[in-house]
């Protein structure tokens, strides 16, 4: 056999090895998101077994009936929850993006006192874990007499949020060449328009990545959130997930029906932006 | 009628003085060029007339108007920077289109005149494509047509030839030249390429350190540079400059070597007397390859070896050795000569130069 085809069936058996590395990858990744599915299908006793029954056996939607049939005949209130964590999550996401848009292109593009110190501090605060501040929050609303609320809930995650904003997007900011905005204002904008018409534009994916990670935060906390809310009033989905335990029991189908409901219109956001988040598209701007 | 006065204009930052109060008059329709090496203040100059920069102290008037406190959109000038600065997200029609569409000028009238300026460019063919789909030189001429779409009073250049390559560089250099016999408008080019310099502008300004050094035209800053260092910077390859003392009507070098002084400094001189003697490459040639235009009395033939060559095939520059360095002088119709052969060079006194050691300034006056 010849070096060449020594070199090809080499080549052929790493390409191999390379995809069978990346399906077992995926399938890491991917299988507690399927077995969540399979187990909302599936009988308790099913989900329990031992050992593990991997094909379904008795498959059927009744979790997710039960889960809308309201309260008293095996569901929870989860149009309320539903709402809430919509109402909280983009309330709370639309502020931090804005003020995450202002801080970060103050950092990316003035000079000012004290600037990398501010910057420092912000990314220290998220050295602190949220559960730390659980306690001190509870207090602090309680005697505010804003707990259980929207309110409570957006205050909350807009200062979660809005430290890893402001980062993520003075990146953004920063790959805007300055010269672009200082073009637009020879060519007749103001301050205010040379931002909307170009460096916005430019750094719109930056800004929308943010919009998802804070989205997704929000959407998805639970330490904080089954701390400050009480009631239907403000509960969010995953607070409402224990809803399916009980003093004895845990309904594990149930849970995992609502773990699914969650998922859905994350996934969903996730999946309509992600294609907006168009990198290099500053390309070609300056230079050859 | 858009003439540019920069009057006693001081930039700082903080207490760091950049531009030390310049004096500069732009006449309209002037093409001049702002050159110098980097850090001269040169770009700071041009960021200022173009009100990207605040003015610490001084005035600029375009049009005998201050705009010292004017946003650069009121100023009505163009710039094409360095880096092109096309907006990405935008096809050249619409780059090219965007300072009409800002002002809020009608479709037809944005469409008619982003033709008129492809045309002129010829970018008619690209109008629907992205900057990031165009060469270098593509895009240079996409930002020059936004700076053309404007109409201005006045175009600012921020080097704009320093992302191109050579031969790309001499083409847009023509079409600078072509456009403003066209447009007619006051052009002032910032370059650290004083070839650039002096084959574009009517008038050539040459900055260092903050301050003028001197301002005239390409003839008059390579002919009789005020000071030795517009004398060093203006030509390639540079002007041979060394210093030396004056002894007895001879120029004596450290190495004891001498020249005789040219006729035109030696009334100007006392015996003692410290000087920087420059002569251009162009006035030392090996006797018979060069032109000589000054008088007999100013032709100083001497015997010295050569160092090494660099044949360019129209002419050759023959480094040699003198005073411990090596001088360039030029050969024209050239033969070719041996590393260490002595030859025999005419120098051409009556086009050296004499400066002042200490002052740098110039003794022809």
């Amino acid at each position: 056999m010849d070096t060449n085809t020594l070199h090809r069936i080499k080549k052929r058996l790493l390409s191999v090895a390379h995809i069978l590395g990346l399906f077992i990858a995926m399938l890491i990744i991917c299988l507690p998101g399927l077995w969540i599915v399979l187990s909302s299908l599936r009988p308790t006793v099913e989900i329990m077994a031992k050992p593990a029954i991997w094909i379904p056996q008795d498959v059927s939607l009744d979790a997710y009936r039960a889960m809308f049939s309201g309260v008293g005949s095996g569901g929870i209130p989860v149009w309320n929850y539903f709402r809430n964590s919509l109402v909280i999550s983009v309330t709370s996401t639309i502020i931090a993006v804005a003020i995450g848009m202002s801080g970060g292109y103050a950092f990316a593009r003035y000079r000012f006192r004290a600037k990398s110190a501010i910057f420092l501090g912000f990314m220290l605060t998220r050295a602190v874990p949220g559960i730390a501040l659980s306690l001190p929050l509870f207090m602090l609303f309680a005697r505010t007499g804003i707990i259980d609320t929207h309110f409570a809930m957006i205050l909350t995650y807009v200062a979660l949020n809005v430290p890893f904003t402001i980062w993520l997007i003075d990146g953004f900011f920063r790959q805007v060449p300055k010269d672009l905005a200082e073009a637009a204002q020879i060519d007749g904008c103001t301050r205010w328009q040379a931002f909307w018409q170009v460096e916005f534009p430019l750094a719109g994916p930056g800004i929308a990545s943010a919009g998802i990670f804070a989205f997704l935060t929000s959407w998805n906390e639970y330490a904080l959130a089954s701390q400050i809310t009480r009631s239907i009033n403000s509960k969010t989905l995953p607070v409402g997930l224990l809803d399916y335990t009980s003093e004895f029991t845990i309904d594990w189908r149930g849970m995992c029906a609502l773990a699914v409901v969650m998922i859905v219109p994350a996934l969903t956001l996730t999946f309509i932006i992600q294609k907006h988040l168009v990198g290099g598209l500053t390309f070609g701007a300056v230079k050859g | 009628m858009a003439p540019v006065t920069l009057r006693k204009l001081v930039k700082r930052y903080g207490t760091h003085e950049v531009v030390h109060g310049i004096d500069l008059e732009v006449k309209d329709r002037e093409f001049i060029a702002l050159v110098g090496p980097s850090g001269c203040g040169k770009s700071t100059t041009l960021r200022m007339i173009a009100g990207l920069e605040d003015i610490s102290d001084g005035v600029i008037e375009i049009g005998g108007q201050p705009v010292n406190d004017l946003p650069p959109r009121s100023r009505n000038i163009s710039m094409v920077f360095q880096s092109y600065a096309l907006y990405p997200h935008m096809t050249v029609g619409e780059n090219m289109g965007f300072s009409l569409k800002i002002a809020g000028k009608g479709q037809d009238e944005i469409r008619a005149r982003v033709a008129e300026a492809a045309a002129i460019l010829d970018l008619a063919p690209y109008l629907e494509r992205r900057p990031s789909q165009l060469s270098g030189g593509q895009r240079q001429r996409v930002a020059m047509g936004r700076a053309i779409v404007r109409n201005p009073d006045v175009f600012l250049f921020d080097e704009p030839l320093s992302n191109l390559d050579a031969k790309l560089r001499t083409q847009v250099r023509t079409e600078i030249k072509k456009l403003h016999a066209r447009v007619q408008s006051t052009m002032i080019y910032v370059t650290h390429d004083q070839v650039e310099a002096m084959t574009l502008s009517d008038r050539i300004v040459i900055m260092r350190d903050g301050y003028i050094e001197q301002v005239g035209t390409p003839e008059d800053v390579f002919q009789l540079p005020r000071t030795k260092f517009v004398a060093g910077f203006i030509g390639s390859p540079p002007m041979n400059l060394d210093d030396a003392t004056v002894d007895e009507g001879k120029l004596v070098f450290e190495s004891g070597q001498s020249l005789p002084i040219p006729t035109q400094f030696r009334s100007k001189l006392h015996a003692g007397q410290k000087v920087t003697f420059g002569i251009r490459p162009d006035d030392i040639y090996p006797t018979g390859h060069g032109i000589h235009a000054g008088t007999a009395e100013n032709l100083y033939e001497v015997e010295l070896p050569v160092a090494i060559t660099e044949p360019l095939g129209n002419e050759t520059l023959v480094f040699i050795k003198f005073n411990g360095k090596e001088w360039i002088s030029r050969m024209l119709n050239p033969r070719k000569l041996e590393t260490g052969e002595m030859v025999r060079l005419s120098f051409d006194l009556s086009r050296a130069h004499l400066f002042h050691s200490g002052t740098g300034q110039t003794l022809r006056d």
